[in-house]
């Protein structure tokens, strides 16, 4: 083996490519480092949603200020709802506007059910700051808005349109009707057929669980002010006898109505 | 790569070739059901009402397939035998080996009865329920641990590049899939991701595109450095360029997930540094692609007539287009128009269908020759074989930039009077021809895929026939 003992690079390159060990080491940190900076630091800086500690309690949002053209800060009461400081104080009273909120247990389920179908595959849930976006679907979305999203369902594609602001735009029964068979309201649509939704009933049980699940989360838990024991254990009550197309129409429903925003306030950063 | 001819090593290779047979079962059916879910979208009546069919449940079906399956296994084949030839020595422990090949087709089971029953986690390429990311995690590692003491009793000195590659794929692997999986369960199906909004999309891109970066890319430059070299009998055409690629590439590929964020409600500058470095990638990626295209000089006649070499240069072309492609997408301006649109499509099918599906076919070619020490059944297929996957990736690739550039700019227009064009539904009926046009592509390319694991099947029969055993192990 004279001739493996020719240098045909560097020193350093040549004893790591000899060794298993320092192979290992050298790309174990090698491919640690992008991550680490790109991920980590969103943990802490501001404009990223992170509002709610272990305890279950909100937070300083990091420092986060949306500042308006005079470069006053909104409240980010006004943003997320704090039911301790909000007009509203219960999740039946809270108002559109009153500020980003968790899902109501019917909504919860209608999620559920929009992730397994794999609605997100073709559905974004992510506006950005364009004019064409703001004309077609409206104000571009802010980190706040996805802050309970456990699992974030912002897409990658758009074969149908952008969900995030659907709420509130098409009636109950338009969105029955479109989500049984796409094609009798929109013939262009390529969407398939959800009609069996409606012949399946809300999981309860498993909706209960989800409920606890989201309070036990490491970041950003379901505020113990919001998910009380007493609202959980309703959730029973509250979803009996609907089905998951009415839990699907709740939640679509539910969706970019949350905050009332302002002209001139930067809500990103 | 070593001079060891002196003393024949006895190789493990039974593993490598059930790895190499389970790779073409799964190019027809990964590739099928991607046909399926192309054409769900060109009509939407094949859904047939049947909710274990629909769109949304077969398209991650079709997106593990090829990754998890198809591509898993070409990795796991060509791991497991690059790993032995280069360092002139058995496997570690032939019995894990054994362990990740059981392993690795009992979780692809468990995808197909799971994903169509809708057990989804929410997350693009990680849909699997947790406890089968626990199985993945488990079996993954299993294979990294027993490839990386394999090396580590490799008789010759130094560790061949290909190894390099592979063992950053491991690395990494483990890292994105450990994290991205970490989730509460509610029951057995169903469980929620710990991270939300902001950091879950980072968390998810940064598995997203490393699985791309490290799994599709880092893995495959592992085959095309020792296939390439292999079949056209020519050394590497620079040894200094490849240590330039892996560092590089290992160093700075980490980075890219966040370019798939850009505009979103992460912060600005997240997406940029993504950007820069989706940039400066060109450079090592376009080195690499050299450094596997040169390879040849000298040889270049040899593709008249090796059909095998005709995939992996192939390979070479699209792996440094799309890796053009890539970057233009990734900045800012360009990636207001592509993203959301057919374009990214387009762009990532770029990568699986010509670059790293073509080096696996010119791999598995050269591998079923070598494991089973014979010819091919016919030569004639692999060459009909490799014109109609080019005909098939190349039709798919156009419609797909095609659509996607014009869904781009349909959204964005505005009239004279200042209001929006077109509707969104009329882009999505622009959409028609092409989507017709992508079924019909990637419908060309399975077939290619069909013809490969005839051609494979029959000359494994007349091996074995020859000699008299079935898949009698050939001292490759």
């Amino acid at each position: 083996m004279s001739d493996h003992d020719k240098l045909y690079s560097t020193k350093l390159q040549d004893k790591v490519e000899r060794s298993t060990l320092l192979m290992f080491v050298f790309t174990a940190i090698a491919v640690a480092i992008g991550g680490i900076v790109e991920i980590v630091p969103l943990f802490y800086l501001p404009n990223t949603g992170m509002g709610v500690d272990r305890n279950r309690e909100f937070t300083n949002f990091n420092n986060t200020q949306h500042k308006d053209l005079q470069g006053n800060a909104i409240p980010m009461d006004k943003i997320v709802w704090n039911p301790a400081t909000s007009a509203h104080k219960t999740m039946d009273d809270w108002q559109p506007g009153d500020g980003v909120r968790p899902y109501k247990p019917l909504e919860l389920a209608g999620r559920y059910v929009f992730i397994r179908e794999g609605c997100f595959l073709c559905h974004s849930q992510m506006i950005r700051p364009f004019r064409d976006e703001k004309d077609r679907y409206g104000h571009y979305s802010i980190a706040e808005e996805s802050m309970y999203d456990h699992t974030y369902q912002w897409g990658s594609k758009r074969t149908g349109p952008d969900l995030a602001r659907v709420g509130a735009k098409y009636s109950d029964e338009w969105h029955r009707k479109h989500l049984k068979y796409p094609r009798d309201v929109v013939p262009e649509s390529v969407m398939p057929n959800f009609f069996f939704l409606e012949k399946n009933p809300i999981d309860a049980v498993k909706l209960e669980k989800t409920m606890v699940v989201l309070t036990k989360m490491p970041f950003n838990p379901v505020p113990k002010s919001i998910y009380t024991d007493a609202y959980i254990a309703n959730a029973k009550t509250e979803v009996a006898g609907k089905t998951e197309m009415d839990g699907v129409i709740a939640f679509l429903q539910s969706l970019g109505n949350h905050v009332k925003f302002e002209e001139g306030v930067n809500y990103r950063d | 790569m070593e001079a060891t001819k002196a003393t024949a090593v006895k190789y493990d290779m039974d593993v490598v070739r059930w790895f190499t047979i389970m790779a073409a079962v799964y190019a027809v059916v990964g590739t099928l059901i991607g046909v399926y879910v192309a054409s769900e979208l060109a009509w939407p009546f094949l859904n047939f009402d049947i909710p274990e069919i629909t769109f949304g449940r077969l398209r991650p079906l079709h997106t593990n397939a090829v990754i998890f399956a198809f591509g898993g296994c070409v990795l796991l084949a060509t791991g497991h035998y690059i790993v032995q030839r280069t360092g002139a020595t058995k496997l570690w422990s032939n019995g894990l080996a054994w362990f990740t090949f059981w392993g690795w087709n009992l979780i692809i089971v468990c995808a197909v009865i799971t994903l169509p029953l809708g057990l989804s986690q929410g997350k693009e390429y990680a849909e699997l329920p947790w406890w089968c990311d626990i199985m993945i995690a488990v079996v993954w590692v299993a294979y990294g641990f027993n490839y990386i003491m394999t090396i580590g009793i490799r008789k010759t000195s130094h560790i061949y590049v290909s190894n390099w590659f592979t063992m950053g794929m491991i690395l990494m692997i483990t890292y994105i899939h450990v994290v991205n999986s970490l989730a509460i369960p509610v029951d057995w199906a169903t469980s929620y991701s710990i991270f939300s909004g902001v950091q879950d999309a980072m968390v998810q891109w940064w598995w997203g595109h490393n699985a791309v970066g490290f799994y599709l890319t880092g893995g495959f430059l592992g085959i095309m450095y020792y296939f390439i070299p292999k079949q056209a009998q020519r050394p590497v055409f620079s040894y200094r360029l490849s240590v330039l690629h892996f560092w590089t590439l290992t160093f700075g590929y980490v980075w890219l997930g966040a370019h798939h964020l850009q505009y979103t409600a992460l912060p600005d500058w997240t997406g940029s540094l993504g950007a820069a470095i989706s940039l400066a990638m060109i450079i090592p990626s376009w080195g690499g692609a050299m450094n596997g295209m040169m390879t040849l000089s000298g040889a270049w006649d040899k593709l008249r007539t090796d059909y095998i070499l005709r995939f992996l240069v192939t390979a070479m072309a699209f792996y440094a287009m799309s890796t053009f492609d890539g970057p233009v997408m990734a900045i800012k301006s360009v990636n207001a128009l592509s993203h959301y649109t057919d374009w990214t499509v387009g762009h990532v099918h770029a990568g699986a269908l010509g670059w790293m599906s073509m080096i696996s076919f010119g791999a598995m070619y050269h591998m079923v020759k070598k494991l089973w020490n014979t010819e091919m059944y016919s030569d004639k297929l692999v060459n009909v074989h490799f014109w109609v996957a080019l005909i098939g990736a190349t039709t798919y690739i156009v419609a797909m930039w095609v659509s996607g550039i014009m869904q781009g700019l349909m959204w964005r227009d505005y009239d004279e009077y200042g209001t929006l064009t077109y509707t969104f539904v009329e882009s999505v009926s622009a959409m028609h021809p092409y989507y017709i046009m992508r079924a019909v592509g990637g419908a060309i390319f399975n077939l290619g895929a069909w013809i490969m694991l005839f051609n494979v099947v029959m000359t494994v029969r007349q091996a074995s026939a020859k000699r008299g055993v079935i898949a009698a192990p050939a001292k490759a």
